[in-house]
């Protein structure tokens, strides 16, 4: 709980409503975040909490409804009034320009001059300052690109602070960072709110919320749900429930099932990110998971094995037969598919339509003498996935970019599921994905299962990978350090393992 | 072509529902409009315009560029670019023409001219793909080499041909259009229907739109490319081919900045240069709004010094409009 907290709200929405043709993507929303307190926004995927956060930081200018700021209704026509406002948002993709020092990324806009010409010393020097208040030891010359994600959010929340920002919203700030990242940002969350900033704070993760949370606001479909002033005053599955809209008891809901013959043999495999030659086996109907901090070598791994990369040296054999990929493409005929870990990088075409981006690789099944396409089957394709995992879109022309993080997700997921596939390798598949989604997403792993695929899920979740998967193999700096079988995995032994020694 | 807006421009910019066909419309085929406007402009305004003659030379006059916008369009479609293709086509001409005055063969020498051109597209296609050189370094290098090659096999003057029916290509007519027309035509058609209705071109647009989902979604990258920038290298070979016919000569000095005209022509007509954004309607109508605007400018004896900054000026505005359609959102 916070001492400094003022009754009055600092910031208040009033009776925002936010139009896009088609979608109501906020429905006279109204509620106050104090200074002095961090206020957690919940909600589904497209429940409507970025639309709001691109409200506040000015991006999107709302069809009806204001924003007071200590009283006063306010108007952001763009980010950059915002911001002067005292408004700052830090989106899960960070602003930042990777080629240039991190020093120039913090002052960017607000260059020190001196004659005309950049003043190279106060620059560093004024740099210097903010990161040693945020207690980073970083070398303010250093390259973005170089840096740690966890990093680059630090000088994000830097440039944050060089502005005086008052307000400052987290849109899902920890759901890349490593376990120490996360604590640290934590620590620094707590103090901007001693402070007395109003932080706003955009998480999946009930854990966050009753850790360091103040306040609670859910969304759903668009639309303020409720508000709890105090997280005491609110348990875990109440806030499920109104988050979802149903009870729902579980979200893993695991259904154990019998295992076939051994389906995919990797044998001394190595490569680029893979430091010892690793070996495991996956049998028919049985999902595996690879737990492991971020940097463990976890997708190299799978990189190599689904022909993304190519191998240094090591077999896998598919069906008792052995294989070589050179390309995914030959992985993907011969039924091994990879969801990508970082879905905007690896995963969809931004430009393109939600069918686009299912039938990409299942279309050449439906080619008409070989080469012309079939739209018309396309769309049936796209339809049938869409109302089967309940992908939220308006149709299935809609450009995917539109479509929030979850629903993305899904359509990546049924590209696979559209194919003919054996083995499925999610990579973090559940990453930034509302309760719900993921829930589906899991009874899709079993249903998947239940037919005889094997499925690998790598997840630095370890609720996750403990109450998923049949198995648990444990990778640290880009090695393989063991396989546990469900039963016998607790917490305490699959970090143990996982942490460098 | 109903479906060649798919992956393009789904019209969802609009923000009011009401007006929003006719505007989404307007947005989505503004470009097309702009064309019709000019045309009926022109045909009121600037004598002479519309008469069957000018509007067969007008045709005539921009088969050049036409046939080497729709391969352009698809590597500018793959996020690559192309600045070879001028060279290539003063290159297959010059080769053309050595060969058929070699060989005393027509036929040998087209053939000849056209697989000089694939040669160096393909060059350019194993050049970008697999030694990962950025395509705009990679064909501003053969661009160079390409020309010289030109200069070097002519002994830097224009080769006349000697065999009286390699002119016929360039001036045969059916249907009262000539065969580069014909060629021009026929060029829009075929990759207009693999830009829109084969997976071919799904995944070529898959590679601009993002090159690395698209490999990891199984799509043959370096393949593809290989392909497109072969295809590009062919046709452009031809059309330097057709273009020697029409001229008699081989002429290594040839269409200097061509590269340029096509490249703005497929702006014009809405292709992204960062990759994975084109129709093959707006490169015909970029293609058309160039040669009618060239046209109209002689016929009106606009001064050339002047034509310049009216070229200019209508690629930035169309830009510009092109720009205004994407932030209204």
């Amino acid at each position: 709980m916070t001492t400094a907290a003022i009754s009055a709200p600092y910031l208040a929405f009033d009776d925002i409503s936010m139009e896009f043709p088609g979608v109501k993507a906020l429905n006279r929303v109204s509620f106050g975040v104090k200074t002095g307190e961090v206020h957690a926004l919940m909600g589904e995927n497209g429940a409507g909490k970025s639309t709001l956060l691109k409200v506040l930081s000015g991006v999107n200018t709302p069809t009806s409804g204001s924003i007071r700021l200590d009283g006063q209704p306010r108007v952001f026509r763009n980010a950059r009034e915002a911001l002067a406002a005292g408004l700052a948002v830090i989106y899960q993709e960070l602003n930042l320009v990777p080629n240039m020092t991190v020093a120039e990324n913090l002052m960017i806009g607000h260059l020190p001059v001196r004659a005309g010409l950049l003043h190279r010393r106060r620059l560093r020097e004024r740099a210097l300052a903010i990161l040693r208040d945020l207690g980073e030891a970083i070398d303010p010359d250093t390259r973005v690109r170089s840096l740690p994600i966890g990093q680059r959010q630090m000088v994000e929340i830097g440039k944050a602070l060089l502005r005086d920002a008052k307000v400052i919203a987290f849109d899902e700030p920890t759901s890349s960072l490593s376990i120490r990242e996360t604590e640290n940002l934590k620590r620094i969350i707590l103090r901007l709110r001693d402070e007395g900033r109003a932080i706003i704070y955009v998480t999946h993760r009930m854990d966050e919320v009753f850790d360091f949370c103040d306040a609670v606001t859910v969304f759903r479909d668009g639309q303020k749900i409720e508000t709890y002033d105090e997280i005491g005053g609110v348990t875990h599955d109440q806030l499920v429930t109104r988050m979802v809209g149903r009870a729902i008891e579980d979200i893993y809901g695991y259904r154990p099932r019998p295992h076939g013959p051994t389906l995919l043999e990797a044998q001394d495999v190595i490569g680029p990110g893979v430091v010892e030659p690793v070996s495991f086996t996956l049998k028919q109907g049985e999902i595996l998971g690879f737990f492991g901090l971020v940097g463990a070598g976890r997708s190299e791994l799978m990189k190599i094995v689904c022909g993304a990369t190519r191998a240094s040296g090591g077999t896998v054999r598919l069906d008792d037969r052995p294989t070589r990929f050179a390309t995914p493409g030959d992985a993907i005929r011969a039924g091994i598919a990879l969801c990508p870990e970082d879905r905007k990088q690896e995963g969809i075409f931004p430009v393109a339509g939600v069918s686009d981006n299912l039938n990409i690789s299942c279309r050449r099944f439906f080619n008409r003498l070989g080469i012309f396409l079939d739209p018309g089957r396309e769309t049936t394709n796209a339809n049938r996935f869409i109302d089967r995992l309940k992908i939220k879109t308006r149709n299935a022309r809609t450009r995917i970019a539109l479509l929030s993080g979850g629903n993305q997700q899904k359509v990546i997921i049924a590209r696979w599921l559209a194919e003919t596939i054996k083995v499925l390798v999610m990579d973090e598949p559940t990453r930034g994905i509302d309760v719900g989604a993921r829930s589906d997403i899991y009874s899709i792993f079993y249903s998947l299962a239940e037919q005889g695929k094997g499925i690998i899920v790598v997840s630095s979740d370890l609720s996750e990978v403990m109450s998923v998967c049949d198995r648990i193999a444990v990778m640290r700096q880009g090695r393989l350090v063991g396989i546990v079988d469900r039963a016998n995995a607790t917490p305490e032994r699959l970090l143990t393992m996982a942490l460098p020694t | 072509m109903s479906s060649q807006a798919d992956i393009a421009t789904t019209p969802e910019v609009s923000r009011k529902t009401g007006g929003a066909t006719l505007r989404g419309w307007l947005e989505n085929s503004g470009i097309v409009i702009i064309f019709v406007v000019l045309f009926l402009a022109f045909s009121a305004i600037v004598p002479n315009f519309m008469t069957e003659r000018n509007i067969i030379g007008l045709l005539l006059s921009v088969t050049l560029i036409g046939t080497v916008s729709v391969t352009m369009m698809m590597v500018l479609a793959l996020g690559e670019v192309d600045l070879s293709v001028a060279s290539i086509v003063a290159f297959a001409g010059v080769a053309a023409a050595l060969i058929t005055n070699a060989t005393e063969s027509s036929t040998i020498g087209v053939i000849g001219g056209v697989l000089a051109g694939g040669v160096i597209g393909l060059v350019n296609g194993v050049i970008v793909s697999k030694l990962r050189i950025n395509s705009l370094i990679a064909t501003l290098a053969t661009m160079e080499i390409v020309r010289g090659l030109a200069y070097i096999t002519s002994h830097g003057d224009a080769l006349p041909i000697g065999q009286d029916d390699f002119f016929l290509l360039g001036s045969a007519s059916v249907f009262g259009l000539s065969a580069p027309v014909w060629v021009t035509i026929i060029s829009f058609v075929v990759f207009g229907v693999l830009l829109n209705l084969t997976a071919f071109g799904k995944n070529v647009l898959a590679i601009g739109g993002n090159t690395e989902a698209a490999r990891l979604a199984g799509v043959p990258v370096d393949r593809l490319k290989i392909i497109v920038f072969t295809l590009q290298g062919l046709l452009t070979g031809l059309a330097g081919v057709l273009l020697t016919s029409r001229m008699g000569l081989g002429d290594p000095k040839t269409s200097v900045g061509l590269e340029l005209a096509v490249i703005s022509a497929c702006v014009l007509g809405g292709v992204s240069l960062t990759g994975g954004v084109a129709t093959i309607s707006g490169v015909l109508v970029g293609v058309l709004i160039m040669g009618s605007v060239q046209n109209a400018m002689s016929l009106l004896n606009v001064p050339t010094f002047y034509q310049y900054l009216i070229r200019g000026g209508i690629l930035l505005l169309a830009v510009a409009f092109d720009r205004w359609k994407q932030t209204r959102r």
